[in-house]
């Protein structure tokens, strides 16, 4: 169908779905050998990381290939947005179970183990608080013999990894309107400002996890706040890192000379993906950090 | 038009080639439906196991470790092996067809949708073969138990997260054909109903998907990084699994029927030659249903010692949703009313499905109230209502869908006789197996138990019978689909006279490609 801009474009048939499942077996078979502590299964996983990264570049590499020479109408433009959209939703899906386990454990479970006979038969000296119970100047988290930790503050550097997604959210929109004027130096510099705050972010968050292993006693084992600490943090930073790999590739296409002012999907996509980051972020700051 | 059609994705590799590659709606849904077969009959020979088991009391066959093996995976298995492929490979199959749009939306995205699952089956089959064989705990895959299990453990988590990003991408997809690829003048409110059910139950699988995926990833980490979400003593709480488990897990009950409810909903106007009865109330019941099923989770652990209040609230909640799936049982009998009915297999399976899925929705009715389920909670009672609901329900369905549209699948008819004793067959055998059940939890047998008292011992034989007949009885579709993929009587465009959506104006079997101009719809 090359090109025919009344058609609907249909994809030939393609290799890179099946090398993609390829690698999730390989990488699923390599990380279940790593946690059942195997020699090989390091090494497995990296393969399969390896596959699904060559999968990656092969079949987007498909993709813009077939965006650029116009074989997509705007029918398969709404597709992708819908496409997009949606997944955005299922994304927000999965935070939401986190952030459930979060207000679960704060507002209905640590409460109720220091309450009731049962709590106060099994567990007598247990004072239930969040973010933990207070022990010669640290907390604990659970009744159990559970490590002292000090939970990670707000004011210090979470603050100003929120002013920086924030203004890389800001300077992503300039970036598009500098597309849209078809302004192409300022796409580049708005692409690049972007990245160098993201990778700032990035730098932070793994001097703040540093801090809270060696300093703090904040880790995954620090009970339940250390668990969804971790668990919360730690996907929206593997989420950064993911937003990150796409605006490295923006950038790139943008140098190329990619993307009209009146079709650049790949970039709104883009753009929204990181939106939703900076969101799901907010929501971080104020549950998990502030209050 | 057609020009182009032959120079551009005609050409394909042939032989296994074509359906590892393949970007074809068509294609795509085939592949979807013998996976889900197969995935039947494994499953179901697991079901044979639990049967052959609880024969007698006392233990025949299996230690107990194995049978909690075949209860476990036997769950896990049909319900994201067989049933929820099975109605995707009607929506690849059908919805492009019923809205007459060329393709699904998405269709590289489709081909690894499908080719997800295999790699999911691999991780759950091999993981009866490892050391302490295969996960042990329960579909539910409650913690502490399963935290506490082999290496079977991270293997069913792992392909529970494939088996996620197969459903995600689906869903994605189907959403996305229906918004954006049906033809001109097919409104929403012109959609048949299939492809209706299918949307909605499209939004359940995007939003708790994601959900389940936290779930097991959090059973993950507290199994293998020292977490303690689901362990009291570092503050975490076991139950808290339980509701994010079932904030998916009801909407999943629904992900497997509302797709029913469509191919039912199409096939009864068919063979009572009368429209739908109430269709835009149809729409909104499904809707409902879909809506209530995000507020309900809770009445699936009444005994678990939560407030009167949420205990109250999630049973009021529940019992609403016997209104809008009410207005759907009336519907069909009023589509029946006074209708010049004829009894194909399709239909035969159709009124079965009505009237059993009906005994499955009055028995959650049941359930539903929160002093009767503390009795009932984890007896066979559980067990013989969503067997009800899932086989004569959603199985049924299936089989009611798969006979009507074979046809314009393989271009040829089924045999009528052997597709007639298949429904009879199964009905019986159906109903010997799961009706005892009803009994035998009342009476208090616990499930997932593989000895018991003897006074359960008559009701379990005669469930045993009947579990057997209704598994050898399976054997007889896989003939008639065999056979008639093979041959028979020419189906023609369009074999049921009272049928009127768009798949039947194309021929049969349907071509590899269909409505690249889209048709009009008036």
């Amino acid at each position: 169908m090359s090109g025919n801009k009344d058609s609907y474009y249909l994809p030939s048939p393609s290799y890179w779905p099946i090398v993609g499942s390829l690698a999730l077996l390989v990488m699923a078979t390599g990380f279940i050998l790593m946690l059942n502590k195997s020699g090989a299964g390091g090494m497995t996983l990296l393969a399969g990381v390896g596959i699904l990264l060559f999968m990656m570049y092969g079949w987007f590499g498909d993709v813009i290939r077939e965006s650029e020479s116009g074989m997509y109408n705007k029918q398969v433009d709404k597709s992708f947005r819908l496409g997009m959209s949606w997944f955005i939703l299922s994304e927000v899906a999965f935070f939401a179970a986190f952030f459930g386990a979060l207000f679960y454990a704060r507002i209905l479970s640590v409460p109720w183990l220091g309450s009731g006979d049962t709590m106060a038969q099994l567990w007598p000296q247990f004072v239930a608080a969040w973010p933990g119970t207070a022990v010669d100047g640290q907390l604990v988290s659970g009744p159990g013999d559970m490590p002292k930790f000090t939970p990670m503050g707000a004011w210090g550097i979470p603050a100003i990894n929120t002013l920086l997604l924030l203004t890389s959210g800001a300077t992503l929109t300039w970036a598009h309107w500098g597309l849209i004027k078809n302004n192409r130096s300022q796409l580049v510099w708005g692409m690049i400002m972007t990245i160098a705050l993201a990778i700032a972010f990035i730098s932070l968050q793994a001097y703040e996890y540093y801090h809270a292993y060696h300093e703090l006693g904040l880790t995954m084992g620090a009970g339940i706040y250390g668990a969804t600490f971790f668990m919360l943090t730690g996907f929206h930073g593997f989420h950064v890192m993911l937003g990150t790999t796409m605006l490295a590739v923006i950038l790139v296409r943008s140098m190329k000379g990619h993307f009209k002012p009146d079709a650049h999907f790949g970039f709104e996509g883009v753009a929204w993906y990181w939106h939703f980051v900076d969101v799901v972020w907010l929501g971080l700051f104020v549950f998990v950090y502030w209050i | 038009m057609e020009a182009v059609h032959e120079h551009g994705h005609d050409h394909h590799p042939s032989g296994l080639m074509r359906w590892v590659t393949t970007t074809n709606h068509k294609d795509i849904g085939t592949l979807y439906l013998w996976f889900s077969l197969i995935m039947f009959f494994f499953a179901g020979s697991l079901a044979l196991g639990i049967r052959a088991e609880l024969f007698q009391p006392g233990l025949q066959f299996l230690q107990p470790h194995t049978f909690n093996q075949l209860t476990t995976m036997h769950g896990l298995i049909m319900v994201f092996g067989a049933i929820m492929p099975a109605f995707v490979g009607f929506a690849n199959w059908q919805v492009p067809l019923m809205i007459g749009a060329p393709d699904m939306a998405l269709p590289r995205m489709n081909n690894w949708s499908f080719w997800l699952l295999p790699v999911a089956a691999i991780l759950l089959i091999v993981s009866f073969f490892v050391p302490g064989g295969a996960a042990a705990g329960g579909w539910t895959m409650y913690p502490p138990l399963f935290i506490q299990g082999g290496i079977s453990g991270d293997m069913t988590i792992l392909a529970v997260h494939i088996l996620g990003i197969s459903s995600i991408m689906g869903s994605i997809n189907i959403i996305t054909t229906i918004m954006n690829m049906r033809a001109p003048g097919m409104t929403y409110m012109k959609m048949p109903l299939f492809v209706w059910t299918w949307f909605i139950t499209a939004y359940l699988l995007v939003a708790v998907m994601p959900v389940l995926a936290g779930a097991v990833t959090m059973l993950l980490t507290d199994r293998h990084f020292d977490t303690h979400f689901f362990n009291a003593a570092g503050g975490g709480d076991p139950v808290m699994f339980q509701h994010i488990f079932w904030f998916f897990g009801h909407p999943e009950v629904y992900i497997m029927i509302l797709p029913a409810f469509g191919i039912v909903s199409t096939i009864i106007p068919t063979f009572a030659r009368k429209p739908l009865f109430g269709y835009a109330s149809m729409v909104y019941a499904t809707a409902s249903i879909a809506i209530l099923s995000f507020i309900v989770w809770a009445h699936h652990m009444y005994s678990v010692g939560m407030p009167t209040a949420a205990q109250l609230f999630f049973m009021y909640a529940t019992m609403l949703i016997a209104v809008p799936t009410g207005v759907k049982v009336f519907n069909w009998l009023a589509t029946m009313w006074q209708g010049a009915m004829t009894f194909e297999t399709p239909m035969l399976f159709a009124v079965g499905f009505v009237a059993l899925f009906t005994i499955g929705g009055f028995t959650g009715v049941v359930l539903a109230i929160v002093p009767v389920d503390i009795q009932l909670q984890d007896t066979y009672y559980v067990v013989a209502h969503f067997h009800y609901v899932l086989v004569s329900g959603s199985l049924f369905a299936l089989f009611a869908g798969a006979y009507y549209w074979l046809p314009k699948w393989t271009g040829h008819m089924y045999n009528e006789a052997m597709g007639k004793w298949h429904f009879w067959l199964s009905v019986i055998g159906f109903n010997i197996t799961f009706f005892p059940q009803h009994f035998l939890g009342l009476a208090g047998m616990p499930r997932r138990i593989p000895d018991y008292a003897l006074q359960f011992a008559d009701f379990n034989m005669i469930s045993s019978v009947g579990g057997f007949i209704f598994g050898t009885t399976q054997l007889l579709f896989l003939i008639v689909v065999i056979k008639c993929i093979r041959g028979g009587a020419s189906a023609g465009n369009k074999p049921w006279e009272g049928a009127d959506t768009l798949e039947w104006t194309i021929p049969s079997p349907a071509p590899y490609h269909t409505f690249a101009t889209p048709p009009v719809v008036k």
